[in-house]
């Protein structure tokens, strides 16, 4: 069984497919894919997760609404998020924050930045 | 009688004065002797200084040489590790180099990979919208297709603005025309997001010389400040790729729309 698993909730594959590139490089995990908000909700409410990686933009749920519910479970208010969007206004970021995200990354993002990043909330829970 | 003893004293007197003289001599050569003993005594503790000093004066040349010796091997210690510290940062710029050209190439992987993951048009320009969004970070820009009876560029996709603010415009004209015409890039003075017909780049889609179509970025992301190493790569693989599945598509959905025909055409026949 993987040591950490990460779902990704992102509706563009393209973006999907790299954030899967970049974290396949940490060690023994296992990463689990969510096209939307509402799919990342099913997913995270059903299974454990050590770390989410969640859009902004996205349709049926978007991103600051699924982090205003993980927020709001008890089970899941620890789990560290991080957000990867376009948005790069400020206010944007400290909205994102302000709701519960742990990081805040902006596209176009870098594999290792994002690998960086994921590294450290995984150590620090 | 008395004259023999006078004789006898006086010989007496003489005997005692060799003695005494004898003595006195004798208590001299004493004194020489001492005198000698501790003038060679000196003379060897001279000597013997003599000789610690040519030994101290050779252990000190050993020393320095020693000391000297050692001088030249911290010099050298310190050269090297100023040679190890110099490859150390050296190998740290390469780490970073590497780790660049590795995100680079993830990037790249990814883009080419999506783009030959579908024949459906539509997905094509969809995963080339993506691309443009998600990997070179642009806000506002537009995809155009040739048509090759008219020769007419027309926007198919954007993203910032409506489909329907974007003009076509024919091959050859317009730095758009222009761009797809001649196979290169064209970069623009900037002129505003407002202005749709000199985007900030413009990067043809060709098919060997064959063109297909172009990607025109009006405007970048704000936290963008401008093109990178990598955006240069992906417009190169788009060029390319992008074209390449967007003539795949576009050959494989006349191919079917021809297959359906005859198919219908048999089916007329054979009912």
């Amino acid at each position: 069984m993987a040591r950490h698993r990460i779902l990704i909730v992102e509706d563009s594959p393209t973006m999907r497919q790299l954030l899967v590139f970049a974290l396949k490089r940490l060690k023994d995990v296992e990463i689990i894919e969510a096209q939307d908000g509402m799919d990342g909700l099913r997913k995270v409410s059903s299974d454990h997760f050590d770390l989410a990686l969640v859009d902004i933009n996205m349709p049926v749920m978007d991103g600051l609404k699924l982090i205003s519910l993980i927020r709001g479970e008890d089970n899941l208010k620890d789990m560290p998020i991080i957000v990867i969007t376009t948005e790069g206004a400020r206010e944007d970021r400290e909205r994102a924050l302000a709701l519960g995200a742990n990081e805040y990354l902006t596209k176009p993002i870098q594999a290792n930045k994002v690998l960086r990043v994921a590294q450290g909330l995984l150590k620090a829970e | 009688m008395s004259e023999k003893r006078d004789g006898l004293f006086a010989r007496a007197e003489e005997v005692l004065s060799v003695f005494r003289r004898g003595a006195e001599f004798t208590q001299e050569l004493l004194k020489e002797n001492e005198r000698l003993r501790r003038a060679v005594a000196e003379y060897q503790t001279q000597q013997l200084a003599a000789s610690d000093e040519h030994a101290w004066e050779k252990l000190r040349c050993e020393l320095i040489g020693r000391i000297q010796s050692l001088e030249g091997e911290r010099d050298d210690m310190l050269e090297r590790l100023r040679q190890i510290e110099g490859e150390n940062r050296h190998f740290a710029e390469r780490y970073l180099e590497i780790e660049e050209e590795n995100n680079n190439l993830a990037s790249l992987y990814v883009a080419s990979y999506q783009l030959h993951s579908t024949l459906d048009l539509s997905e094509v320009v969809q995963i080339v919208v993506e691309i443009v969004i998600n990997l070179v970070g642009a806000e506002i820009f537009a995809i155009y297709i040739l048509d090759e009876r008219t020769q007419v560029l027309s926007p198919v996709a954007s993203e910032g603005r409506e489909l329907g603010e974007f003009l076509p415009c024919a091959l050859g004209q317009g730095m758009i025309g222009a761009a797809v015409a001649t196979g290169e890039t064209q970069t623009g003075d900037a002129a505003g997001p407002d202005d749709v017909e000199r985007p900030l780049v413009c990067v043809p889609l060709r098919v060997q010389e064959r063109p297909i179509g172009a990607i025109a970025i009006h405007k970048l992301l704000q936290q963008k400040d401008g093109f990178s190493a990598l955006d240069h790569e992906l417009f190169t693989l788009l060029g390319g790729h992008a074209a390449t599945a967007v003539f795949a598509a576009r050959l494989y959905s006349q191919s079917e729309r021809k297959l359906n025909t005859i198919q219908g055409f048999i089916d007329l026949l054979t009912k």
